[in-house]
């Protein structure tokens, strides 16, 4: 998956956590959890739609590695190669 | 005959409108089944029945206004509803009382059951349509939104009609938000002006209980991992069992609760809060109450919750979550007791027997029902939480 694809992802997945705001706004090093106000129990239930998605599963002490929009999407196109 | 009476929604409700009974005359239930669904300033409420037996007759009307107390449904716990019996038993019941309009009279003769469809009802009550005077289309001449609008005489355009759909949702969605509101700011002012808080804080080292969460972890698939909020519960529940005073409510004097039933802080994404019951969390494992948040958070969010959890929580725990403000004090749901407040998990440097460390720290607080307990009786529950979350293994 390329990564204009691996972002589609991200963007839907997080719309259907956060639907009020539009993640596609972020900025690439905004803060993904503070700007759209998604709490831990809505980031485990993204973790598993991206591992549903993707087939990539993120250990927890990866979390600090995918803050990001960024981090993120390179976290995530490093895992799939 | 077993009478059903609408049940208790949390002590800032006074009333639901019956909006679908799911259980008709003859139909057999158990405990815990959802016999209707009712709305309120909570959202669309399931009521579960709490005795066995099969329904002999449905009290109230659909879309009436009902408040917490009337007979909603006679149950008999034999086994035949006996039609012939339905006599003496109508003329045993309680008159209605008069101050409650809409509801409907008991007749002797079954009322006739307007099959319609939610949407076509709703349409139909908006617009002050008789449902009786429609000739159904619809599955075994069930009426539904179409015969309404027909009925209505407007042939709207069906992309408009679409529209007008989806705004009225909205408009719903919102009317809710804001009744939500009024619900929350009706319970905490009350408690407020009538519950002396007294207020105790404890810093807890989370760094066994992170380390042991984490080790689970490692060994579950994704969708079962553990989450500290179902670790705090626990440990929650395990101290009250040392501490009951805690669980309990004040009713002119305190009345202790046998069921620990944690009552969990849900915020709602558009404001409000919702507190969903996880009931009999000491004799869950957190495993089950991670479950249980699994399925308890997104019903909360949608406004899918039953009568039971909204009405048998025996204390409230809010927890701030990751990257939040470090402490919150509550402010106690009566007739509840006491609330246990969580800040959010942070690095903070600790010294543990001489040795400065980092250390992942929660603060922990308890807000108390002066009149009920005092500040010791808090300060021993402090100690306890402190205590089993010092022992995860043993949680």
């Amino acid at each position: 998956m390329n990564k204009e694809e691996t972002e589609k992802i991200i963007f839907q997945l997080l719309k259907k956590i956060a639907p009020e705001t539009e993640p596609s706004k972020l900025s690439p090093n905004e803060n993904i959890r503070e700007s759209l106000g998604i709490d831990s129990y809505d980031f485990l239930q993204f973790i598993v739609a991206l591992n549903d998605k993707l087939k990539i599963e993120i250990p927890e002490e990866d979390y600090g590695k995918i803050t990001s929009f960024n981090s993120l999407t390179d976290y995530l196109l490093k895992k799939q190669r | 005959m077993i009478e059903f009476a609408m049940p208790s929604l949390g002590a800032d409700m006074a009333d639901g409108t019956l909006v679908e009974w799911l259980k008709k005359p003859g139909d057999q239930v158990k405990r815990g089944d959802i016999i209707a669904t009712v709305e309120t300033q909570k959202g669309l409420i399931d009521i579960e029945v709490f005795d066995e037996g099969f329904i002999e007759k449905l009290m109230v009307e659909e879309n009436t206004k009902v408040p917490v107390g009337t007979l909603m449904a006679l149950i008999n716990p034999t086994k035949k509803t006996e039609l012939e019996k339905a006599i003496p038993v109508i003329e045993e019941m309680p008159s209605i009382q008069p101050t409650e309009e809409k509801v409907i009279l008991p007749s002797i003769a079954e009322r006739i059951k307007i099959k319609a469809s939610p949407l076509a009802k709703r349409i139909a009550a908006e617009n002050n349509i008789d449902l009786s005077l429609i000739k159904g289309t619809g599955e075994n001449g069930a009426i539904t939104r179409k015969d309404v609008e027909n009925t209505i005489g407007h042939k709207i355009p069906e992309p408009e009609k679409e529209l007008t759909v989806l705004a009225t949702e909205q408009t719903k969605e919102e009317s809710i938000s804001n009744t939500l509101r009024a619900a929350v700011a009706a319970a905490m002012s009350k408690s407020n002006r009538e519950i002396p808080h007294y207020y105790l804080e404890k810093k807890i080292d989370l760094s066994k209980a992170l380390f042991w969460m984490h080790d689970i972890n490692k060994q579950q698939p994704i969708e079962k991992r553990l989450l500290p909020a179902a670790l705090l519960i626990k440990a929650v529940a395990c101290s009250l069992r040392e501490v009951p005073e805690l669980n309990a409510i004040w009713d002119t004097e305190l009345r202790l609760k046998t069921d620990i039933n944690i009552g969990f802080v849900v915020s709602l994404r558009n404001g409000g809060i919702i507190v969903p019951a996880i009931h009999a969390a000491d004799k869950k494992t957190v495993a089950e109450i991670m479950e249980s948040l699994n399925d308890i958070i997104p019903r909360a969010r949608a406004l899918r919750l039953r009568s039971s959890e909204l009405s048998d929580s025996t204390i409230t725990v809010t927890n701030i979550g990751e990257g939040g403000a470090d402490l919150v004090y509550g402010i106690i749901y009566p007739p509840q007791v006491a609330i246990i407040g969580f800040g959010s998990i942070s690095e903070q440097v600790f010294a543990v027997k001489g040795l400065i460390g980092v250390h992942p720290m929660i603060q922990a607080s308890l807000a108390g029902d002066h009149r009920a307990t005092d500040g010791l009786t808090g300060s021993r529950f402090l100690l306890a939480l402190n205590n089993h979350l010092q022992n995860p293994e043993a949680l």
